[in-house]
């Protein structure tokens, strides 16, 4: 493990607004290290000891809170788990007040889950202490994007003139935005494609980020293609005709794939609705990489830890 | 009682003078002293504001703000007039809130109440008010702002009655399906931070829309008067002045928070920046600042929203929509635009244009006119402290930034209703 402890770096993980390149690259270099860890037999280090992390879920999710609690167990760090459902958030609290009480308790770093866009942001703001996003709203999930690029990484061994096609509901996704504003500042050019309901036009102006309607040409040359969830409550918003015309047009299957790369990997963040947005036979043909994502994502989390905790200030 | 305001200037003189006000009326300038006399320490005189548009939350929301609180803060802010919006609970829709709220806001010795009253009942947009009550009542407009008018049959037969009684109905122009879940400005910022946005074109279909209906009635020999509240975007304000071309009975207001504040405020995910409609672009900002100086905005108001702190520190979802801020209204349309517009026209803008959107007689200064007034010092430049505001919200978008041209004494009915200490 090298990442040097200075206090120019980031001490919160809520975008990559403010990250370099150099720093993002040090964590997927980090990644590896801990992709090692993980094969010992002995799957633990010391290296945040001591340390008391709270996993504050304001809105549902098993894998991601698994992979980020396993990730800061195995950092040895202690683990504090808040989920709203069964909190007084449920009783009118604000989140100004959960986070003000729970940060009583001594909480080290806060790992963030909510349903409103800038939610991490403002628990950075109440708490003072370092935060990392595990979504908000349609904002960014960071900790994903890192891991589908490490992903991509792994197979290339470098971002660097690297394309990745990402289709579906590209409005309503954190991970695309994530992706959008990450991958580019790796070297990897970035494609967006859904229909147009699901496209907004704006996403075009980020450096790196084209958009297009037209699903052929967003993987043509891809060498790495995303299918993001489509959520059923998408139909009653009036943006799809339906899910079969969506399926017959976006879908990542075998068909699609032939127009990328010959050597292209298929991803998706999951969960999955097979044979929607992605076929089953995409989602465990010899291209995908999805269960290799979730493996990746705990290493990611790890070193995101590791690179945020260890040496602070 | 008596009363001699002295060392002031009149707005657009530099000579020191005096007025002398008894029973409610300006008696005459320069005059012996008499009765109580109070320092003006060269101040500049203007007649008191009047506010077309706040939020006093009272009854049933009064932990937000309530009439001492919101009444006290329009004269802090050199109010003397104050239309305060029907969107409580219960909603202000029944002749007896009307009274119970006057009688009250008559014992304070603040601003000048005025409510509005909802146009439809419980504000519901689908059955008209009594509005004939309503006015009897003592009710000086017709409104469902907080809520869009999507019903326009109703809103029709509203502006027929409305008209029929004299009266102006103002509307919060907004298509609420096209707005949808939107609740920033929709584009590039709203995009790039993953927040749901509310499109320009949902407040200019709407604005086309209710010219349409009074353009209608207007061709059937029945003219009726339709204010548009708070306009926040380019493309509504060009409808507004083609419909006044048209000789149409159409009047529109603009915020000073839409004149300052764009769609980046957003970027720190602060609530406080949260407005409806909400903070648009500079472009928007730019050309709703041609309309003041064109004449194709009539008037000012500040669309005074007060919450508590704690709604305020919620998500972008989830906080309320407001920003209260009817004590800063003139200092910070002095300090930003003072230069630009010209003392006179801002002061135009907050006294003589909204009496005649509401049809009143244009307040003067003149010997015998009513002796509402307020003093400004134009010159000292202070810091901007929430904890010193009279409203009960004590928060706002311009904490910590210096401002000039801050009221010092405001007179309503002939009696201080502030001075600053």
């Amino acid at each position: 493990m090298t990442a040097a402890a200075t206090s120019a770096r980031p001490r919160h993980l809520l975008d990559f607004q403010d990250w370099s390149p150099e720093r993002l690259t040090a964590i997927l270099d980090n990644a590896d290290t801990m992709l090692q860890v993980l094969d010992r037999p002995v799957k633990k280090v010391p290296a945040l000891q001591g340390l008391t992390i709270c996993t504050a879920f304001f809105e549902n999710s098993t894998r991601t809170r698994t992979s980020f609690e396993l990730a800061a167990r195995r950092m040895s760090a202690d683990v504090m788990t808040f989920a709203a459902g069964a909190s007084s958030v449920s009783k009118g609290e604000s989140l100004r007040d959960t986070i003000e009480v729970l940060t009583q308790y001594k909480v080290d770093a806060y790992i963030v889950r909510h349903h409103a866009s800038g939610a991490a942001h403002l628990v950075h703001q109440y708490s003072g202490k370092p935060v990392i996003n595990a979504g908000d709203g349609r904002r960014a999930h960071p900790t994903q994007a890192l891991l589908d690029a490490y992903t991509v990484r792994q197979e290339y061994g470098s971002l660097e003139g690297k394309t990745v096609a990402i289709l579906g509901d590209v409005r309503h996704s954190r991970v695309a935005r994530s992706n959008a504003e990450l991958l580019p500042k790796l070297g990897a050019k970035v494609i967006l494609c859904g229909p147009a309901t699901l496209l907004p036009a704006d996403l075009g102006a980020l450096p790196g980020v084209t958009l297009t309607t037209d699903p052929v040409q967003a993987v043509r040359g891809a060498h790495a293609v995303m299918a993001l969830r489509l959520q059923q409550e998408r139909m009653t918003g009036g943006y799809l005709g339906s899910l079969q015309e969506y399926a017959d047009t976006y879908q990542v299957n075998e068909a699609l794939m032939g127009h990328a790369e010959s050597g292209a990997i298929v991803l998706h963040p999951g969960p999955m609705n097979r044979d929607v947005e992605i076929s089953a036979e995409a989602a465990d043909g010899p291209r995908s990489r999805i269960l290799k994502q979730v493996e990746n994502g705990q290493a990611i989390r790890m070193s995101v830890l590791y690179h945020l905790l260890v040496g602070r200030d | 009682m008596i009363i001699t305001i002295t060392n002031i200037k009149r707005v657009g003189s530099d000579e020191l003078t005096s007025v002398t006000i008894e029973n409610g009326v300006i008696k005459g300038w320069n005059l012996p002293e008499d009765g109580e006399v109070i320092d003006g320490h060269g101040g500049t005189v203007a007649p008191a504001l009047i506010e077309l548009h706040a939020h006093l939350r009272e009854p049933g929301q009064t932990q937000k703000e309530d009439l001492a609180s919101g009444l006290a803060a329009a004269a802090a802010g050199g109010y003397g007039t104050v239309v305060c919006m029907p969107n409580t609970s219960p909603v202000i829709d029944d002749p007896a809130i009307v009274r119970s709220l006057l009688e009250k806001a008559g014992t304070l010795g603040q601003a000048r109440l005025k409510p509005a009253a909802a146009l439809t009942r419980g504000q519901q947009g689908e059955a008209l008010a009594e509005l004939t009550y309503l006015k009897n009542a003592g009710a000086v407009m017709f409104t469902d702002d907080g809520r869009t008018n999507e019903n326009a049959r109703v809103l029709r037969l509203g502006l027929e009655t409305a008209a029929s009684l004299g009266m102006v109905v103002s509307v919060h122009a907004e298509d609420a399906s096209l707005r949808a879940d939107g609740v920033m400005n929709e584009g590039a910022v709203s995009e790039a931070l993953g927040v749901p946005g509310n499109p320009a074109a949902a407040e200019a279909a709407r604005v086309a829309r209710d010219i349409e209906i009074v353009a209608g009635l207007a061709a059937q020999g029945r003219p009726v008067r339709l204010h548009v509240q708070h306009l926040s975007t380019a493309r509504a304000l060009d409808l507004v002045r083609d419909a006044k071309k048209r000789g149409l009975g159409v009047t529109c207001e603009v915020c000073p928070h839409h004149l300052t504040l764009t769609d980046e405020a957003l970027r720190a995910f602060d609530a406080v920046y949260k407005v409806a409609p909400p903070l648009r672009t500079q472009a928007d900002a730019d050309h709703l600042l041609e309309g003041l100086r064109d004449g194709s905005v009539d008037c000012l108001a500040t669309d005074h929203a007060p919450h508590t702190r704690a709604e305020k520190e919620r998500d972008l979802l989830d906080a309320p929509s407001g920003i209260a801020y009817i004590e800063l209204a003139f200092p910070l349309m002095y300090t930003r635009f003072g230069e630009s517009l010209g003392l006179e026209k801002i002061v135009e803008l907050l006294t003589a244009a909204p009496a005649r959107v509401m049809g009143w007689p244009e307040p003067t200064l003149d010997t015998g006119a009513p002796a509402d007034l307020v003093v400004f010092d134009l010159d000292t430049q202070r810091e901007v402290k929430p904890t010193e505001f009279k409203s009960k919200a004590k928060f706002t978008p311009w904490a910590g930034e210096t401002l000039k041209g801050w009221p010092v004494l405001t007179v309503v009915d002939g009696k201080v209703a502030y001075r600053r200490e």
